[in-house]
This record gives C-alpha cells, sequence and structure tokens, in this order.
C-alpha cells in the first residue's frame, strides 16, 4: 500500500569521523576532533560562565557553561547554588554539552516534497517558508475543521512553547507522554489520598529519613540528581533501605532488605504490609486518629490480606514481609515510601500508587522530617496577555466519558481520535510535536503508524532528527539549551528557588530558539497580543522584576532562593491540618474513587502470565542517558553505545546463550526487534523476567552512532492496559523470547 | 605532601559522570578516557552483592611507568603525581604495557595520556573534576600528610583495600570498602 506520509531519512552531510571507531582513531594517529579537543585544560578564571540550566532530562539543574577565550563551549558545571543540583550534574548535565556539538544536529528548516516516482524526501527551506507553511495549515484546519482538530504533543520547555502558541490559536487538544505514559497514576494516587500532588522535584526528604523504601525506583540508575545525593547521605547517616524490585537494582545493592518480588504483585505486597501494620497495632495511632478517614473500614478490607496470602502471589516470604513492616514502624514517622516515577506498569498503576500513599499514612509519614516533606515553589507571574480563547472541545472530550480522573491529555486516545475508524466524536487532523520523540515515548507503535497516516498535516519542532521528524511535513529545527533563552525555571522544594537559562553562544547552523520559532508562527497568525515583545529577555526581565529581581541579576547569580511563605517545612506536633480532600482528611478509603465508582481501597487482582518460553520484559533507566534523546550524544555514547537483554543464568543454560551472544528478541504478538541486542548473564534478575534499558536500538540511520546499537524495549510493548481511573497506560505486559537466527534477514530472503 | 584518593564504593552507583567530567575538563578526545568504572558483582541470586569502583592512575609511589620511561617524559611530580610530558614522549607505549591498572593510552596527537589528579586544578586549591562532580560525593582527594584533608579523613575510621598489591607498586587510590 502506498503510504501518504513515509518515513524520511534525513541524511548527514560530511564528518565520517563519528563512524570512526576506536582503533581507527589510534591508527591513523590523527586528532579528528582538532577544534573541540584542542589546547590545553585551563583554570576556570581563563573561561567565561554564563548561567543556565540543564536541558538533558526534566530535573532542570542549574548550570554554568564555561565558554573560552575562542568562544568555544569548554564544558558545564552545576551551579553551586543550586537545590536542585548542589553545583553537581549528573553524567548527562556534564556530557550535555554534546547536544550541542553533535553534528548530527537538524541545521535548516526542512519541508518535505514528493518525487515523480511517489518517494518523499525532506528540502532545504528558509525559515520564512516553512514558518509561512505551518501557519498556513494552521489557518486551512482553522478553517475547514475548527482549531481543536489540531492537536499537539508537548515535552519539557520546547512543548511549553508550543502550547502557548496552541492555546492563544484555540486548541487545548494535547496530550505529553510525561503524564500517561509516565507519571500520571501518582498524580491521581496521592491527590485521591492527599488532596495534594506530588510534584517535581518530589517532595521526598531522603536527606533526612531513617528508612527509603524503594518499589520498583531505582535511585542511581534514574540520575533524578538530587534524590541520588540525598540517597548518598542517607547511606552516611546509616539509614535503613528497602528496596522491592524483580531485578538487583544498584540501590538495591546498597540496601538491607532487597526482596525479589515477582513482577505484578507489588500491591499483594503492599496490603500485606498494611495489613502487618494494622494488625499489629504497629501503625501510628495519633496520626491516623487526627488526620485520616476510613480507617476502620481498611482495616475490615485488608483483614485476610496476610503475609502468607501474599507469600504464595508474590513469592516474599511472610518472615520477610514481617521483618520488613516492623523495621518501617520502628523508624516512622521517619520513612519514605517513594511514590516512584515512572509508574505505568500494569493498568493498575492507580491502585498500587494509592496502596502506597495509605501506607505513608499508617506511618505517618507525611508532613515530617524523614518523610515528605510540605514542598513550595515560587510563583511567577505570567507576562501580560489577553485571555486564551475558549475551545469548543480539548483533551478531556477525546476520552468520551472514560478516566474521569485524568487531569491531563492521554497521548493514546488523542492519537486514536486521529485515526477515522475509531469514530471518535472529535476527529483531529494535523498534529504539532515538541520535545517528545513520540513513537519511542509512546506504547504500541502501530496505532502511531496508523494514525501519522490519518492527518493531514504534521509540523515537528526538535533539536535533533529523531524517529518523530521523520514523519513531519516540516521539520523547525530548535537550537540547543546552550544556544537560547528560555522559560524561567522555577522548581518546587525545601524552599523555592528560580534559574535563568541564556545563551553562552550563538546557535549552530540555521537553528533558532523555541521561542522565536513559535513566536514567529503566532505573528503570522495574527496572534500579536500573545506575543508582545521582540526579543524573549524581555519577558523573563519583566517576570524577575515582579518577584525582586532582574535580569542583570540573574545573569551574575543564575539560581535565586526565596524564603518560604506558607510556613514550615513540616507538621507541627498535632497540629491542625485540613487535607484538600472530599473528607478534609487523608482518605485512606477514597471518597472520590467510589463516587466515580472504582475500588475505594486497592484490590490485589492478578494479572497474565508470560506465555511458554517468553519471559515478562521489565525495562528501566541507565545512568548514562535519558529517554530516547540522548543516544547520539557522543559523550554519552562514549559511555553507553547500546543496551542489552539481562538473563538470569538458568534461563541462559536453557537456550543456551552465552554472555554477549546476539539476539532477537520476538514477543507475543509477533513483533520483533529490528537489530540484536546483546545477551548479559547476570544473577541480578529473576528468571520468569528480561531487563533492557529504554532508549536504544534507533532504527534512523541519520543518527550516526545511535543507529541500530541495541534493541528498543519500545518495538516490544505492543500490547498495553490501560488504567480505568485515569487513562494511564501499563506497559509491563509484554512477554518476549529469544531468536538467535536474524529473521529480519528470513523475510528479505523471501522476498 | 602525598596526593592520594579514596573511593566509596558503598555510595559509588556507577553512573560515569566522572569519566564525562574528565573528559570536557581535559579535552579527552571522544574514544578515550582517563578513567573509567568497574562493577562487581558477587554471589547468587537472591544472595548478592556489588560495588562499583571509579578508577584511574593509581599515582604509585614505586611507579613502574616512570621506571621503564625511555626518555624520562614520565616522571612524579610534586605531591607524587605522575605525569607525561607530552612534548617528551615519543609514544612508544612502553609505559602502558608495564602498568598494572591499565591507565594509560594513545592520544591521537601521538603521546601517552593519562589521569593528572586535574594537576591545573590542584594547583591553585581545588580538586580534581572527577571530586567535584561526583553526585554521590563517594571520592575525596587530598594530602595524606595533612591530617585534616577530605582524603586523610574518609581514611581515617574505614576499612579499605587498593588494587594489585601484589604488583608492589604502592598504589595511592584507596578504596572504602
Amino acid at each position: 500500500m502506498k503510504t501518504r506520509r513515509q518515513f524520511i531519512k534525513i541524511s548527514t552531510a560530511g564528518v565520517g569521523a563519528a563512524a570512526l571507531g576506536l582503533q581507527a582513531l589510534n591508527m591513523t594517529g590523527a586528532n579528528l576532533f582538532p577544534d573541540q579537543f584542542s589546547g590545553d585544560p585551563v583554570s576556570d578564571e581563563d573561561l567565561t560562565p554564563y548561567p543556565t540550566y540543564c536541558e538533558v532530562c526534566f530535573w532542570k539543574c542549574a548550570a554554568w557553561s564555561y565558554v573560552d577565550k575562542k568562544g568555544k563551549i569548554r564544558k558545564v558545571v552545576g551551579n553551586a547554588n543550586d537545590p536542585n543540583s548542589n553545583g553537581r550534574l549528573c553524567p548527562r548535565g556534564t556530557g550535555g554539552i554534546g547536544m550541542y556539538y553533535d553534528e548530527d544536529r537538524l541545521k535548516t528548516p526542512l519541508i518535505r516534497e514528493t518525487k515523480k516516482d511517489g518517494t518523499h524526501y525532506f528540502r532545504k527551506a528558509s525559515w520564512d517558508e516553512a514558518l509561512g507553511l505551518v501557519a498556513s495549515k494552521m489557518k486551512e484546519i482553522k478553517e475547514k475543521y475548527g482549531p481543536e482538530a489540531f492537536g499537539y504533543f508537548n515535552h519539557g520547555n520546547p512543548g511549553t512553547h508550543l502550547e502557548h502558541l496552541m492555546r492563544a490559536y484555540g486548541s487545548e487538544t494535547n496530550a505529553e507522554p510525561a503524564y500517561a505514559q509516565c507519571r500520571g497514576p501518582r498524580s491521581a494516587a496521592y491527590y485521591a489520598t492527599y488532596g495534594a500532588y506530588i510534584g517535581s522535584p518530589e517532595n521526598t526528604d531522603i536527606r533526612d529519613t531513617r528508612c527509603l523504601v524503594l518499589i520498583g525506583s531505582h535511585i542511581g540508575e534514574n540520575m533524578h540528581n538530587t534524590q541520588v545525593q540525598e540517597m548518598s547521605m542517607a547511606i552516611d547517616q546509616k539509614a535503613t533501605i528497602i528496596t522491592v524490585d524483580p531485578r538487583f537494582s544498584t540501590p538495591a545493592a546498597k540496601s538491607k532488605y532487597w526482596l525479589p518480588i515477582k513482577p505484578a504483585t507489588d500491591i499483594a505486597l503492599l496490603m500485606a504490609w498494611i495489613h502487618v501494620l494494622i494488625y499489629e497495632e504497629l501503625y501510628n495511632k495519633d496520626f491516623v486518629k487526627k488526620y485520616t478517614f476510613g480507617f476502620d473500614q481498611l482495616k475490615k478490607h485488608v483483614k485476610n490480606m496476610t503475609p502468607e496470602w501474599a507469600y504464595g502471589i508474590t513469592t516474599i516470604s511472610p518472615d520477610l514481609i514481617r521483618r520488613t513492616a516492623r523495621e518501617m514502624a520502628g523508624h516512622a514517622p521517619s520513612v519514605v515510601i517513594h511514590p516512584g516515577r515512572h509508574v505505568v506498569w500494569y493498568g493498575d498503576d492507580t491502585q498500587r500508587e494509592r496502596a502506597m500513599a495509605i501506607l505513608t499514612a499508617l506511618l505517618g509519614a507525611w508532613g515530617k522530617r524523614g518523610s515528605l516533606y510540605l514542598p513550595e515553589a515560587k510563583h511567577l507571574p505570567h507576562f501580560p496577555q489577553p485571555k486564551y480563547p475558549e475551545p469548543k472541545w480539548m483533551w478531556k472530550d477525546v476520552n468520551e466519558g472514560k478516566y474521569p480522573l485524568a487531569t491531563m491529555g492521554i497521548t493514546t486516545e488523542i492519537i486514536k481520535a486521529s485515526i477515522p475508524r475509531y469514530k471518535n466524536k472529535h476527529q483531529v487532523k494535523a498534529w504539532f510535536s515538541a520535545g517528545t520523540n513520540l513513537p519511542l515515548s509512546m506504547p504500541d507503535k502501530r496505532l502511531f503508524q496508523e494514525a501519522v497516516q490519518s492527518i493531514e498535516f504534521f509540523a515537528v519542532m526538535d533539536t535533533m532528527p529523531m524517529e518523530v521528524t521523520g514523519y513531519a511535513d516540516v521539520v523547525l529545527p530548535e537550537a540547543t539549551y546552550l544556544e537560547r533563552y528560555d522559560l524561567l525555571r522555577s522548581a518546587q522544594g525545601r524552599y523555592p528557588s528560580i534559574a535563568l537559562r541564556m545563551p553562552s553562544v550563538k546557535p549552530k547552523y540555521d537553528s533558532k530558539p523555541g521561542w522565536w520559532i513559535m513566536k514567529q508562527i503566532g505573528e503570522r497568525l495574527g496572534l500579536h497580543d500573545y506575543y508582545n515583545y521582540n526579543d524573549y529577555s524581555e519577558v523573563i526581565d519583566w517576570q524577575l522584576k515582579q518577584v525582586g529581581s532582574s535580569l542583570d541579576e540573574m545573569k551574575k547569580i543564575g539560581v535565586k532562593k526565596f524564603e518560604r511563605e506558607t510556613g514550615p517545612l513540616y507538621l507541627a506536633h498535632n497540629e491542625d491540618f485540613t487535607f484538600n480532600t472530599n473528607t478534609g482528611k487523608v482518605e485512606l478509603y477514597s471518597t472520590e474513587f467510589q463516587e466515580a465508582g472504582f475500588d475505594p481501597m486497592p484490590v490485589y487482582t492478578p494479572h497474565p502470565e508470560p506465555p511458554q518460553s517468553h519471559y515478562r520484559l521489565i525495562y528501566g533507566r541507565s545512568p548514562m542517558h535519558t529517554f530516547s534523546r540522548t543516544q547520539n550524544n557522543h559523550y554519552l555514547w562514549d559511555l553507553q553505545k547500546q543496551n542489552s537483554v539481562w538473563v538470569h543464568p538458568s534461563v541462559a543454560s536453557l537456550w543456551s546463550l552465552k554472555q554477549g551472544d546476539k539476539v532477537w528478541l520476538k514477543n507475543q504478538d509477533d513483533a520483533v526487534t529490528d537489530f540484536p541486542v546483546e545477551v548479559r548473564v547476570t544473577e541480578r534478575i529473576r528468571w520468569d523476567s528480561v531487563y533492557m534499558v529504554h532508549g536504544f536500538g534507533h532504527s534512523d540511520k541519520h543518527l550516526s552512532r545511535a543507529y541500530g546499537r541495541g534493541a528498543s524495549d519500545e518495538k516490544m510493548i505492543t500490547h498495553y492496559a490501560m488504567d480505568p481511573i485515569m487513562g494511564g497506560t501499563g506497559m509491563r505486559i509484554n512477554f518476549v523470547t529469544f531468536l538467535k537466527d536474524n529473521p529480519n534477514k528470513k523475510k528479505e530472503d523471501k522476498a | 605532601m602525598r596526593y592520594a584518593m579514596a573511593i566509596d564504593t558503598n555510595k559509588c552507583v556507577g553512573c560515569a559522570d566522572c569519566v564525562v567530567a574528565c573528559q570536557t575538563e581535559n579535552l579527552v578526545p571522544h574514544g578515550f578516557s582517563r578513567d573509567w568504572i568497574v562493577e562487581k558483582v558477587d554471589g547468587t541470586y537472591p544472595n548478592l552483592d556489588m560495588a562499583f569502583q571509579s578508577e584511574r592512575c593509581n599515582h604509585c609511589e614505586n611507579a613502574p611507568c616512570v621506571r621503564c620511561c625511555p626518555t624520562g617524559s614520565s616522571h612524579i611530580a610534586e605531591g607524587g603525581i605522575v605525569l607525561v610530558t607530552h612534548d617528551e614522549c615519543i609514544g612508544c607505549g612502553a609505559c602502558i604495557e608495564s602498568c598494572p591498572y591499565d591507565a594509560r593510552y594513545v592520544h591521537p596527537d601521538g603521546y601517552v595520556d593519562k589521569c593528572t589528579f586535574c594537576i591545573h586544578r590542584v594547583d591553585k586549591g581545588e580538586n580534581p573534576a572527577c571530586v567535584d562532580v561526583c553526585p554521590t560525593y563517594c571520592l575525596h582527594f587530598g594530602d595524606l600528610d595533612d591530617p585534616n584533608s577530605d582524603v586523610s579523613k574518609a581514611l581515617k575510621d574505614r576499612n579499605w583495600y587498593v588494587l594489585a598489591p601484589e604488583a608492589g607498586t604502592k598504589p595511592q587510590l584507596y578504596f572504602l570498602r
């Protein structure tokens, strides 16, 4: 079938150096990167620091970008006054300059064209032409279907600039994978329980805790900077760490207790812990009495959820369940039940998060030193602009009554609404995306591919050619974070802080700042009133002056801290406090869930087991990479070029697999990885599961380093379980088996 | 004066931030590094132990690389820091063969390169770049002759080991258990 939107591989011109390996470099004896690596190490005094905050992940650590006398960026170093980094970036932040230096970057605007033979290609275009085309398509969609039919996918700062444009234009038909593919269940669960969200960075008081409980969270593999630093401080203070993970993760190695749980059974463990706390009367009676609602119902609910009951489900011994529950109670309220971050696993994730929120309450581990502190962020007033127009319909209407407690758009639902056969009442006809590599950020790539063929227009803004850019009609090359002014960062934390991002060098190639790109489109749409400035630095300066600072001041200090205005970090003893829930209490029994027709208290439900010869695919993070966005960064690629598939020795023996063997993975739906992946035989994983780091296996040749390296877990995630409460897509319900011969080659031979 | 480093393997998460910080600080070309991470796993499921070691040149007191260097470019500078004078190095690789820690490599420009303990920073009273970047605060640097230095304090109440003690090199990286 002829496709309307062929995937276009953006070619990279010149610079063959990247393809050469270590040996080639040694043989030539010539430094092939003379510009970037010439010169000697110099003292910081000989460099000029420019304030920025990192964009390699969402933690947004404030930093200094050091530029030498020739105008080259030498290094990026954390800002010592920043509470997110404390002057120490993680490897991705330290390697962030690789984003700027990447020779595979998007260099000019590109427009999709069709040759006479029907094949598609990208033509280099001027900014004026590319922006004009996007604006004219937006006008066309608005006239034909209304602005609401222009859907968009956003993440991070680029996504915020896009969101401003789209809301001014009249669309709130959007989703960010950071919600339904990541944190969403946590938001719904903690809001239902405490009437407050767990924000970002999470308000976990790890620094001062006596007991850190990680349920599938792997601090140190994810480099959520402050938490990594604070876990280290907790280790110094000899805090107890309890890690629940089917894998012997990095924090598991630092734990007093590792509970190698059978995947998909976490709710049973959590309910058994709750049972022990209640029936051994170890719970915090003062906290429960003063602040909570529904204890009696909960007590009845968990009566039979004993450690013996949970043992048969979780494979964790009753003795270990009891000992760990008692250990937590012994340290209470100085316990952090870490709420996790990427929590879309099995489709009942909101209920698992609810169980964690309830456990937290029984320990009284909320609003107390060493538990979850009361965070505060600085409110930055909006630059003056007219009100956004009210759209006739928005993301919530696309859900057609499902997922009633969703608070943000659901990626898969917006995508389904773009496919006519789903007959959604609201049809999405065009897309804009910024800051998210959609096909590698969501389950079921076939859904994406069907939708992208159905829509009439697709514009993408990014710094790098990615899987998503290959499907665009117009590609808008954004300057990297080191080359642009951007939104002020207002981070929540123990005290409020703001951080400035300003350019330390001019944009490379013909790339432009995200704010500029969106403003240019807005101006062409007659939305000048929403862009009443010439340069984004004017917006920043105006905002800073509202909070008693200025651009001049921030250029010198980078980060500014403020006093708290909401009172102390912790609740005082027996302090009266009204929670923002229906009952004004911490809801052990959720009246909100009950009204919406969901279980008011979590219930363990069995999930499908792997079929014969298959293993559950679990995935996670590497400290050296972020999502699917960093694999081509030369510094980070040097640290980790590919992922591997972790296999228990007994499984390896069964399949005659050796360390370093290359296999293809095939899942229950016969999806096969594009590339082989190396086997890592390790005791660090259960025999019923295999593990891969997410984000590898890039299928685009224009990523000259990342292409074909490792396997994509996303390709194996064809199946997902929708969370009925908020629309999260549970993705750890896929099962894979091993193929030793190249299955893709067979197909080619037959053809 | 005796510069040394202590590495707390209980806290290291093996993120390799030390590697990148060194590369950007010292303009180490892509494909090479002066420091690296070793992951050590012991035991069988579910009774496992794991530790990470951030490794680099051990700045040995009895340095085989210095003894075998035919041009004298490999030398021991003040404070015991082992250095290579790039202009005098002919890239013969004898030092690379002699090093029990595999700490040296041939730079694309033809000379042998390795960790300098960031002497350009240490001379100004700063820490090496790897020490200052580490998000787990697991690296401690300083003068062993100064009881108040970070490294002396880190070693005071802890058990430690060194790598390849049988080689007799008197290495100056101390790994805290």
